[in-house]
């Protein structure tokens, strides 16, 4: 029997703003209800006006995921009724998105078909609270809160209400949980190539959805099984295979596995059922009024691709052919735009100083130099100094050693008896004879040598 | 003359030329809403308030600032947000709500000068033609109290009408200030979708929904849209248009303007008598030098069906949010009419009838749209009546909805294409007031007062 997955993922966009007013999006661990305003509270009235930017770089993901890119899109209203939903509806797009048909190659060579990305609005926070336990909590704020039934109650937070979502859904094209890891990696990587969002997903600014079944012909099965509450890179294999497994073991039997939302439960090991759809949700869908249709020119389109920045697979290409590395060196140089900026500006300093790229790769692979203290120029004068050690004669360190061996035979015997300060003496000799010139750790290796 | 029957441009003149107070003019406006209290057309009166801000504008007018509505007392439908104010939409479920913010209108009227004398009854949500709708009591007809007003915007109508307020502001989503208007003898505008901001009125149908206003004369209509036309970055349905200097248009005539008079609004169901009242203001605009010509707008006949699956849809969403979590009182407090739209517009947007209903709809406001579009390559206006009857009794056709409904039918096309329309008195019909409207192409607002000014000037 063959896995049948395909993935929704939602990528929080780090705009300035909300997706439609002109709250601040930064709500990551903020005072609850303090980004807040009559738009992304639904108040009556209120009406949105959509983030311009956050449009521009929905797009500019697609592209990055080779989408294309229709001349027409326009917003919806999906209608459902959640307390973490202000209006009654959330604004997204259901039969034209801003990109679609776009496609993504996984090291394998497996191509993941992606059928659409699209904007949205996320939703505010619910905050489950028991009760029954104690009648008062703080908050983080410190504020006590008085829960005079002492019954379970819930609480909203609006922060996170009408912060851009950018939904990328791809085509049940997988059937094995390490291609999906492999994939979110790459989503992650390029969303943050972008710069469009952290893409962390444990700060929730990546989500993950996968659906999944079993099919033993190969066709698309009947029933499919959507999985909820992955909030971490350690879960996702764990959770498609823990899925794979519960549901060939139902099928084994000769049934056939509800259709339905499981959640992953990290403690129990497993996945929990959460929602049976015994009946397809109807979210009556139709175009939000209060904005008008998208209508790209060629030129905007363009235009937005020029201001791309260079995605993960080009920036491989150019570090290979430029800088003349290996594949593994460029791929773990070019893993984070952070590093591979960090390596292109010493680079750049290095030139001047007759260092190639090659020796920098090197360098910072070998000491990973902490980014934010080492500059690139502190870095180039570091593997300056380290050069001019290797650049003295190991014959001219060899004879100098000896020498000074044979001229200190109470050292020597010390040294032999466990006594490093010894080794200290001698290693400072010898540096003293070569003028500094020579790494301390070449010359303690010279003369463990010559007393083998 | 008490000083309640001025219109705008009289009361701003006596003003500023310090014959009388602002004090005295709210105060006037007081006594009034008091003495016809029995009309209902107020929800909420802000007599402390009003009373404050006029104290200020005369000291204002005394410093001789100048400002276009400064001191002038000016209600507004209970569907404007008003910050700190009761805003209840006529509906139980916002009982008690008071908004933490202004409508952008709500702002430009008091930059403006304006004061808000109170909140006018409309029928809940804007959910009606009659003003019966209204979770707090019909409003009444001053004319002959046992007729309805007109609506959803009735009590902003009867406010001008009866001398309570020198204008007042109404919503138009299918003709619920023009049909008002004509049924209490004021001038009543509905603008371009677009040109008057949205934001912080409550919604309706949000593809339909113009903000507009009652006036006593067409002079005072340029003045109003004057105050509250204009982009507001906060409706995004609205382009970035110049606002004309309506006040220009006023005196230009008709000599040789081109009215088109669709014949499709003339048949079967009209009453007689509106019919005649329109062929003779037409006659009048002939006389003074226009060009009436016969044309056709051949979808109006599908124009009630589409409004009444487009609008109940829009409803249906926008009415969601009332779900007692945060605000107002929880969904069994909606009353017959919009449990009927939120129903209605649930079932044409659901899976399986979304195409047959809705996208259909959509289609025929298209061909609706184009309707007009020809007939402006053609002639400058459209004239046609406002209702096919004069005012109807209260009570007469609150249990036939589908009665009611039809009231719209000449009135929902321009909410459809989105043009512009105004409704100006032309007398009286067994001694009740009617109106005719008068349509124009997208943002021809100052041609609409042109047009009026005339109709007005015939002396009807």
């Amino acid at each position: 029997m063959k896995p049948v997955i395909g993935l929704e993922v939602h990528i929080e966009l780090k705009t300035r703003s909300k997706m439609f007013c002109g709250c601040s999006a930064d709500y990551f661990g903020k005072k609850p209800n303090t980004h807040t305003c009559p738009v992304c509270l639904g108040l009556p009235g209120a009406l949105p006006v959509p983030n311009k930017k956050a449009i521009e770089w929905c797009v500019m993901l697609g592209m990055a995921l080779n989408c294309k890119i229709p001349h027409f899109s326009k917003f919806d209203r999906k209608n459902y009724f959640y307390p973490d939903l202000p209006k009654g509806y959330q604004i997204s797009q259901y039969d034209e998105p801003f990109c679609v048909n776009g496609s993504i190659k996984l090291s394998t060579g497996k191509k993941i078909r992606i059928r659409r990305v699209h904007m949205e609005e996320d939703t505010a926070k619910l905050v489950h609270e028991l009760g029954n336990q104690k009648s008062t909590r703080s908050t983080s704020s410190g504020q006590e809160i008085k829960n005079q039934k002492d019954e379970g109650y819930s609480l909203i937070d609006f922060n996170r209400s009408g912060v851009p979502l950018a939904e990328i859904v791809t085509e049940p094209d997988f059937d094995d949980a390490k291609d999906v890891k492999e994939y979110l990696q790459k989503i992650q990587q390029i969303a943050r190539y972008l710069e469009i969002s952290n893409a962390d997903m444990e700060k929730g600014d990546m989500r993950l959805e996968p659906n999944i079944s079993l099919s033993k012909d190969g066709k698309l099965p009947s029933y499919k099984i959507e999985v909820k509450n992955i909030n971490s890179f350690r879960f996702v294999e764990k959770a498609i295979e823990f899925e794979i497994r519960r549901q060939t073991e139902i099928l084994q039997k000769g049934q056939t596995p509800i259709q339905e939302t499981r959640g992953w439960d990290e403690a129990k090991q497993k996945t929990i059922s959460q929602r049976t759809k015994e009946e397809a949700s109807d979210y009556r869908y139709f175009p939000e009024p209060d904005i008008p249709p998208i209508r790209w020119a060629k030129s905007q389109i363009s235009n937005l691709k020029s201001q791309m920045r260079e995605l993960p697979k080009e920036k491989f290409k150019r570090f290979k052919k430029d800088y003349e590395l290996s594949d593994y060196d460029t791929e773990i140089l070019t893993r984070e735009t952070t590093i591979a900026d960090y390596f292109e500006d010493a680079v750049r300093i290095g030139k001047n100083k007759n260092i190639d790229a090659k020796k920098i790769a090197k360098f910072i692979m070998n000491r990973k130099p902490s980014i934010e203290e080492v500059l690139p120029a502190k870095l180039v004068r570091n593997i300056e100094s380290a050069t001019t050690y290797v650049n003295i004669n190991e014959e001219e360190i060899k004879i100098t050693v000896k020498k000074v061996l044979k001229n200190n035979s109470q050292a020597v015997e010390d040294f032999k008896k466990g006594k490093t300060q010894a080794l200290q003496y001698l290693v400072g000799s010898v540096m003293r004879a070569l003028k500094g010139k020579v790494d301390p750790r070449v010359v303690i290796e010279a003369i463990e040598n010559e007393l083998k | 003359m008490s000083l309640n029957t001025l219109s705008l441009k009289q009361a701003k003149e006596g003003l500023s030329k310090k014959k009388f107070s602002s004090i005295e003019l709210v105060n006037s406006c007081l006594s009034e809403i008091k003495e016809r209290k029995n009309l209902n057309a107020f929800i909420t009166v802000c007599v402390k308030e009003a009373l404050e801000e006029a104290k200020e504008a005369d000291r204002r007018i005394k410093d001789e600032e100048n400002f276009p509505l400064l001191g002038i007392p000016i209600s507004l439908k209970d569907i404007y947000l008003t910050k700190g104010i009761r805003t209840t939409a006529a509906s139980r479920v916002l009982d008690n709500y008071i908004p933490q913010y202004s409508a952008t209108v709500v702002k430009k009227l008091k930059e403006a000068g304006g004061i808000i004398i109170g909140k006018t009854n409309c029928d809940a949500w804007a959910h009606g033609s009659s003003g019966e709708n209204s979770d707090f009591g019909p409003t009444k007809n001053p004319w002959d109290e046992e007729y309805v007003p007109g609506g959803s915007s009735s009590g902003s109508a009867v406010s001008v009408a009866a001398n309570m307020s020198l204008a007042s502001t109404g919503t138009d989503t299918g003709g619920s200030i023009r049909l008002p208007a004509s049924f209490c003898n004021v001038v009543g505008l509905k603008p371009t979708y677009g040109r008057v901001s949205r934001y912080g009125i409550i919604a309706m149908a949000s593809s339909l929904d113009s903000i507009g206003h009652f006036t006593k004369n067409v002079e005072d209509s340029a003045l109003m849209l004057s105050v509250t036309a204009g982009k507001d970055p906060n409706d995004a349905t609205m382009p970035d248009k110049k606002v004309d200097d309506y006040e220009n248009y006023l005196n230009k005539g008709v000599k040789d303007l081109k009215i088109g008079i669709p014949k499709e609004y003339f048949s079967e169901g009209l009453d007689k008598r509106i019919k005649e009242k329109i062929e003779r203001s037409i006659n009048l605009l002939e006389a003074r030098g226009a060009i009436a010509e016969y044309i056709s707008l051949p979808h109006t006949e599908y124009a009630i069906a589409c409004y009444y699956i487009i609008q109940p849809a829009e409803v249906s969403s926008n009415l969601a949010r009332y779900d007692g979590i945060r605000y107002g009182n929880d969904r069994s407090s909606f009353a017959d009419e919009a449990k009927r739209r939120i129903m209605f517009g649930t079932y044409v947007l659901s899976s399986g009838y979304y195409e047959a209903y809705y996208k259909r709809a959509m289609q025929v406001r298209t061909l609706i749209k184009k309707d007009f579009d020809d007939a402006f390559k053609k002639v400058d206006v459209v004239i046609t009546p406002v209702s096919p009857t004069p005012p109807w009794k209260l009570g007469e056709k609150t249990s036939d909805p589908l009665a009611m409904y039809l009231s719209d039918i000449y009135t929902v096309t321009a909410n459809l294409a989105g043009i512009p329309g105004i409704s100006i008195p032309m007398g009286l019909i067994d001694n009740l007031p009617a109106g005719i409207q008068i349509l124009g192409p997208h943002f021809s607002e100052g041609r609409l007062f042109q047009v009026g000014k005339a109709v007005e000037e015939s002396g009807l």
